[in-house]
């Protein structure tokens, strides 16, 4: 048989493998740039941007848990003058594939993101929405909490930045996820990235203090695997025509295999960038292997392959 | 980037009083490239419940011609990641990345450097007094500990310094009390020039007051809960009041750094202690980070007043 082929098409965009690095884990690749080469990655999913820079929270703002670590950064980052003029021509030159994500704290400062990245004449390949962020106008509630407020979102963002796919990336901290898929899908989004942290918390029993000086944080790590594939599996049924960018806990090409025969078209490596940046490319590797074994040509056979019993 | 990524050997692993253990690992592509400060960023393989690296300063280091060269690190037991590496035998595999961090800025004349070192927080403190040594400064040292089985090869410590202070909280070693207790005579005695301090936070910031007061400069290394170690996830964050950049469109203030990256030495006068904990306010990313000056740098205004701080929970 011949080499299995590991490329993929994710929302129109060609992957030259289906896994990308997940967005906050990787910076804009810089850094992770004398371990790996970034051309070879899948894709790259930027550290969440906003309209002005974020500061972020204060420390400390990570511990470790059981198979997986809390963090509570509040998405500190230069904000996308600086991406636009620091990051993505250096992104370019290094011939990485861009996907942006972009955040913000109203329905306008995500549209003005989009609009920035749309003026900016290219260099990116897709757009994801992150859209776990406090909604200013809704009493601090999450975007992605609301399906009204994850339809605007979107349908703004793509109004403004109608040339590239965009990604609706959604929170598994609701009830049914399902449901905002569907809302995401109909607003616009041409692709769904799924999950993102988990919510949780951690406590110092001998000071009785939480862990994070944020209180809560997001779980993330091979603690939330199975969360992710339900997520991707349950969104995947409803929407079979909707590619998913899986993610949660994946630091294996079996875990990678996993979210694919979910329903994930595409994979993206979050926490396990921190332990070892080649991950993706790792993971990749073995994925290639791994297809061999299922004799699968393409990637795309394995999407959704799951046999259910019964 | 300088950093490796590279499967290291423990050479060996040794008890050192009853409270600290050191692994010394073959690396020759950490061990020829790092600098005294830095860090390296370590996991035993195979691990699966405790997921993330463990950083640790580099405390000494061997070449031996390239091949064969070692660094060692030393630490007590805290935790589980302490635990396993404590429990490492000769031959085991660590993987290993570094060098990491910016290290300790060396004076580039004759100087008389005071080395201020509290508990296992002395660690690197010993690589650079080998450094400056090889470089012909002079070296003076503060050495504390909670008692005297807790200091840090004291011995060494002597043998290295012109001066060696130690002092012990229970009186069992030395002068009875903290570091900060003896510091501002030995700067006096010693005519310091420049003071490196690493320990215990409490310790950096009752060192970098002294200093200030004293107008010396200082270099802190810092240790804060690092997540991935070569600058992407944004966890170590410091607060440091920044100045201006020459021509930049930034107002100065405050700027979270990244200690695994922009650090974990800092300029001591440009660490916002006592906001460690509560958010500072005034925060002017924008501003690009300056490089510890060489002087202490006057007192910074502070620019008051920024709207308050929405973020979400995680990330
Ligand atoms: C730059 C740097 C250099 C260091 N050098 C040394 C050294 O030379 N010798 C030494 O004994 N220790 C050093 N430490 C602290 C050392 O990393 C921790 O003691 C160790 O990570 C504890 O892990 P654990 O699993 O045993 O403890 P746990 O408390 O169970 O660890 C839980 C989590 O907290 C983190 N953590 C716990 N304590 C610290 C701490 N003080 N600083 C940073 N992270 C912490 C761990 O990395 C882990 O993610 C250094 C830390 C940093 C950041
Ligand atoms: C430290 C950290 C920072 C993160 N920052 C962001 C972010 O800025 N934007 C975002 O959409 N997701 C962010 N995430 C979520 C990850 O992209 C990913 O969706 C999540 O961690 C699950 O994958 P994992 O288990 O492989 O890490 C962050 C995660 C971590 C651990
Ligand atoms: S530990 Fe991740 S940025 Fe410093």
């Amino acid at each position: 048989m011949t080499r299995p082929s590991l490329a993929v098409d994710l929302a129109g965009i060609r992957l030259k493998n289906p896994v990308l690095a997940a967005s906050g884990t990787f910076g804009a690749g810089r850094e992770a740039s004398g371990f790996v080469d970034i051309a070879r990655l899948g894709g790259l999913i930027t550290k969440s941007m906003t309209l002005e820079p974020w500061k972020g929270k204060p420390t400390p703002r990570m511990c470790e848990t059981p198979s997986g670590m809390l963090n509570a950064i509040g998405i500190q980052n230069r904000g996308v003058a600086h991406f636009i003029s620091e990051d993505l021509p250096w992104l370019v030159r290094r011939k990485a594939t861009v996907i942006a994500s972009i955040a913000g704290n109203t329905v306008d400062e995500f549209a003005g993101v989009a609009a920035r990245l749309a003026a900016a004449g290219g260099g990116i390949a897709g757009v994801e929405v992150n859209i776990s962020c406090p909604n200013l106008e809704d009493r601090d509630n999450m975007f992605a909490h609301s399906e009204a407020a994850t339809a605007r979102v979107v349908s703004e963002v793509k109004r403004a930045l109608p040339a590239v796919p965009l990604f609706a990336k959604l929170s598994p901290n609701v009830t049914s996820v399902g449901d905002i898929a569907a809302a995401a899908v109909a607003a616009g989004a041409d692709g769904l990235s799924l999950i993102n942290t988990v919510l949780g918390m951690a406590i110092d029993v001998n000071t009785r203090r939480p862990k994070l000086a944020g209180t809560v944080g997001g779980l993330s790590g091979p603690a939330i695997r199975p969360i992710a594939v339900r997520a991707v599996h349950e969104v995947h049924r409803a929407h079979p025509g909707v590619p998913i960018i899986g993610q949660g806990g994946i630091s294996s090409a079996a875990d990678a295999l996993e979210m694919i025969l979910a329903g994930a078209t595409a994979v993206a490596v979050g926490t396990a960038n921190f332990i070892n940046p080649r991950s993706a490319l790792e993971v990749a590797g073995g994925l290639s292997e791994l297809m061999a074994s299922h004799g699968a040509a393409t990637v795309a056979e394995l999407v959704g392959a799951v046999e259910l019993v019964g | 980037m300088s950093a490796s990524l590279v499967m290291g050997e423990v050479l060996s692993r040794k008890k050192q009083g009853e409270d600290y253990y050191s692994l010394t690992v073959v690396a020759p592509a950490v061990a020829e490239s790092v600098a005294p400060g830095q860090f390296v960023n370590v996991r035993p393989v195979g691990r699966t419940a405790h997921i993330l690296r463990r950083p640790f300063s580099v405390y000494r280091v061997h070449k031996q011609g390239g091949w064969a060269s070692t660094f060692e690190i030393i630490f007590d037991i805290r935790g589980p990641g302490t635990e396993e590496l404590a429990a490492l035998d000769v031959h085991d595999k660590l993987d290993v990345m570094g060098p990491l961090g910016n290290g300790f800025r060396l004076p580039k004349k004759h100087s008389r450097c005071l080395l201020v070192g509290g508990g296992i927080g002395a660690a690197p403190l010993f690589f650079l007094a080998a450094r400056l040594r090889e470089a012909g400064h002079r070296i003076d040292v503060v050495l504390g500990a909670r008692t005297s089985e807790l200091l840090l090869n004291a011995m060494d410590a002597r043998r290295l310094a012109s001066i060696c202070r130690i002092t012990t909280e229970d009186g069992s070693a030395g002068d009875t009390g903290v570091v900060t207790d003896v510091l501002g005579p030995t700067i006096e005695r010693c005519g310091s020039e420049v003071v490196y301090t690493c320990g215990p936070h409490a310790m950096l910031e009752a060192v970098a007051g002294v200093c200030g007061a004293a107008k010396l400069p200082v270099q802190v290394a810092v240790e804060e809960l690092m997540a991935c170690g070569f600058g992407v996830c944004m966890s170590c964050v410091i607060p440091l009041r920044v100045r201006r950049k020459k021509g930049g469109s930034g107002s100065g203030g405050v700027l979270y750094a990244r200690s695994c990256t922009e650090g974990p030495v800092f300029d001591g006068s440009q660490v916002i202690w006592s906001d460690h904990i509560a958010a500072p306010d005034t925060i002017d990313l924008a501003s690009e980070l300056v490089p510890p000056p060489a002087a202490p740098p006057r007192a910074q205004h502070v620019p008051a007043g920024a709207g308050a701080e929405h973020s979400p929970p995680g990330n």
